[in-house]
């Protein structure tokens, strides 16, 4: 077999400004596969967050917008309601998603709203310097929870995907990561899954993806790999959270 | 054919919106404009355009930010502490230079205030509510009639100046019932092509919408753009009107509902002998600064009337530059100036000039 390493046609052929171990440069790629799969690069239309991943529009090469930090899903469900037949979806952190716009997250999915939302959580604000995010781990420090992240001071864990599941506009929710090939695999068969849903007019979907921060977490990049499989995953357990039939 | 209605104001403003193809509307419930979020939600289902009641009006104002990048002409509305809360999302409108109308029924403020009819929100409108150097466009209606003629325009504005467009109106605008009267076959005005907006890269790169600027000077260069816009509509597209101002003593300014009041006061004063005129900006932004200092010619008195406790005699000030010629009157947190008011503080004013120097009047 001769198979040549090439990047998706949705991919533009530049350097990113991620730091080496990052995962959004993985993630951005298993998207751009998906949708040259799809055959959808000029049906796309991403909204991308504030945070590490908002110069995404520098790496798809398909129409990509801002949105105001955490207004990610506003913004989508205008644009998806307006023109209903394009593959709409998001691309959030832990920070937009779970603690600015938890609102929004929220509400949209309740409404049902058929776009697709690919949350990338690794535990830190990366952008702003490693501070806690609502998916910090207990007992991890970050700059902002300097004496670790106590349950009785900052409170737990944010399972946002627990919490989606019990909406009924929600259809589609699965949690993956990226520490092993097979996991990468995995990821990149929930997104598609996820946008095939919306494409099929299903309704909301969401892939959660726990994703390494070497930056912020202070560790090599094949030791924060390692963390996510032997700390994080006990936390944000892997696997199909929500699949609604028809 | 021209139809004649029995219409409030706010209601009045949502036909003109609808009339003008808005087809997206997001907005979520605050009194005095209820009346309006409640007509949209019917009147959208009707002509097949999108409501949605959002869960915040920072959902409100982003959904009018997905929907403008979409290329459809958007509203939001809401009064005063919602519109507070819009800001953000406004900022972002403008650094992204997206069309879209923002609709704020006064009310009486700061914090939650009390839902009389109110003008204490016209620094946020015309100096930039949201951060960073930006404009809004903002129009100031009158009448039941303005409410939908002003709406109705501000669309076009927005989509020929790729901006967002504010209709500053008040309590009494929003609620109050008077006759409306418009043709039934009116079409949207000023359709223009949108090339920018985000739809699927069809046949080219793949685009962007973005207020992000990190590399170089592009910020600054994003601002000289911007400015260089606002020039542009600073020069065309003022708006101003006058009653009975031409040779007037002194000339009452006023916007919004305390025009109307204000034009009855010319007339009571004049029965006096008194010759009083009155100005209004219709355009808060850009404001009719020469506009207004060719009006109020030398030794000119000026009576700046608003429901708040003085905010548009600041631009006055700065247009006319005499400030021993301005005065002003103004009542706060839902008071309405009343007629009796205005005529008793210009009798006043005639009084004192009339005695003394620096103000002659003829």
């Amino acid at each position: 077999m001769n198979k040549k390493f090439t990047k998706p046609k949705s991919m533009k052929d530049v350097t990113t400004h991620y730091c080496s171990g990052c995962g959004h440069g993985i993630i951005h790629r298993l998207i751009c596969e998906v949708i040259d799969e799809l055959d959808v690069r000029e049906n796309t239309v991403a909204i991308a967050p504030v945070g590490c991943a908002v110069l995404a529009y520098d790496y798809w090469d398909f129409d990509t917008m801002e949105a105001a930090h955490g207004r990610t899903p506003a913004v989508a469900t205008a644009v998806k309601r307006v023109l209903p037949d394009r593959l709409v979806f998001t691309y959030q952190g832990d920070g937009d998603l779970a603690a600015i716009g938890t609102a929004e997250i929220i509400h949209a999915g309740n409404r049902g709203e058929n776009f697709s939302v690919i949350f990338v959580n690794n535990g830190v604000y990366g952008m702003t310097g490693g501070q806690m995010a609502p998916t910090t781990l207990l007992g991890q420090t970050t700059a902002t929870s300097q004496f670790t992240r106590r349950a009785e001071k900052e409170g737990f864990p944010l399972k946002i995907l627990e919490m989606m599941a019990i909406l009924p506009g929600v259809v589609y929710l699965e949690r993956t990561s990226l520490y092993s090939i097979k996991e990468i695999l995995q990821t990149k068969k929930a997104i598609k899954k996820a946008f095939q849903s919306q494409l099929d007019k299903k309704g909301f979907s969401m892939v959660e993806v726990i994703s390494p921060c070497p930056t912020y977490w202070g560790l090599s990049p094949v030791k924060a790999m390692e963390r996510i499989e032997k700390e994080v995953v006990k936390e944000y357990p892997l696997g199909v959270v929500k699949e609604l039939a028809g | 054919m021209k139809k004649r209605y029995l219409s409030t104001g706010n209601e009045a403003c949502g036909e003109g919106a609808i009339r003008a193809g808005c087809r997206f509307y997001a907005g979520y419930p605050i009194t005095p404009q209820n009346e309006l979020i409640a007509y949209m939600s019917r009147r959208m289902e009707e002509v097949n355009g999108i409501f949605i009641q959002s869960e915040s009006e920072l959902s409100a104002i982003n959904m009018v930010f997905g929907a403008a990048a979409a290329g459809v002409r958007a509203m939001t509305s809401s009064s005063s502490p919602g519109i507070s809360l819009k800001q953000e999302g406004i900022s972002y409108l403008a650094a992204c230079e997206l069309p879209a109308v923002i609709v704020n029924v006064m009310r009486g403020g700061p914090g939650l205030g009390n839902i009389a009819p109110s003008q204490s929100d016209y620094f946020q409108a015309v100096k930039g509510g949201g951060h960073g150097d930006y404009r809004l466009i903002v129009l100031a209606p009158a009448t039941i009639q303005e409410m939908f003629d002003f709406t109705y325009e501000s669309f076009a504005l927005a989509d020929k100046y790729r901006i967002p467009v504010m209709i500053l109106a008040d309590g009494m605008l929003g609620q109050m019932m008077e006759p409306l009267e418009f043709d039934e076959d009116i079409q949207p005005s000023g359709i223009v092509e949108k090339p920018w907006v985000m739809t699927g890269a069809k046949a080219r790169p793949g685009g962007s919408i973005k207020s992000l600027f990190l590399k170089g000077d592009s910020l600054e260069q994003h601002n000289e753009a911007l400015q260089e816009k606002y020039r542009n509509i600073t020069n065309n597209e003022k708006r101003s009107e006058t009653y009975k101002a031409a040779g007037a003593d002194i000339i009452i300014v006023s916007y919004g509902t305390i025009y109307r009041i204000a034009c009855s006061c010319v007339d009571k004063l004049r029965q006096n002998g008194i010759k009083a005129g009155a100005f209004r900006p219709i355009t808060l932004w850009p404001f009719p600064s020469e506009e207004i200092k060719s009006t109020a010619k030398k030794n000119t008195q000026i009576l700046v009337v608003e429901m708040s406790a003085g905010q548009m005699v600041e631009d006055v000030r700065l247009a006319i530059q005499d400030d021993e010629r301005i005065k002003f009157l103004g009542r706060m947190g839902g008071g309405i100036p009343s007629e009796e008011e205005i005529v008793k503080e210009v009798n006043r004013l005639v009084g004192e000039c009339r005695r003394g120097d620096p103000c002659v009047l003829s």
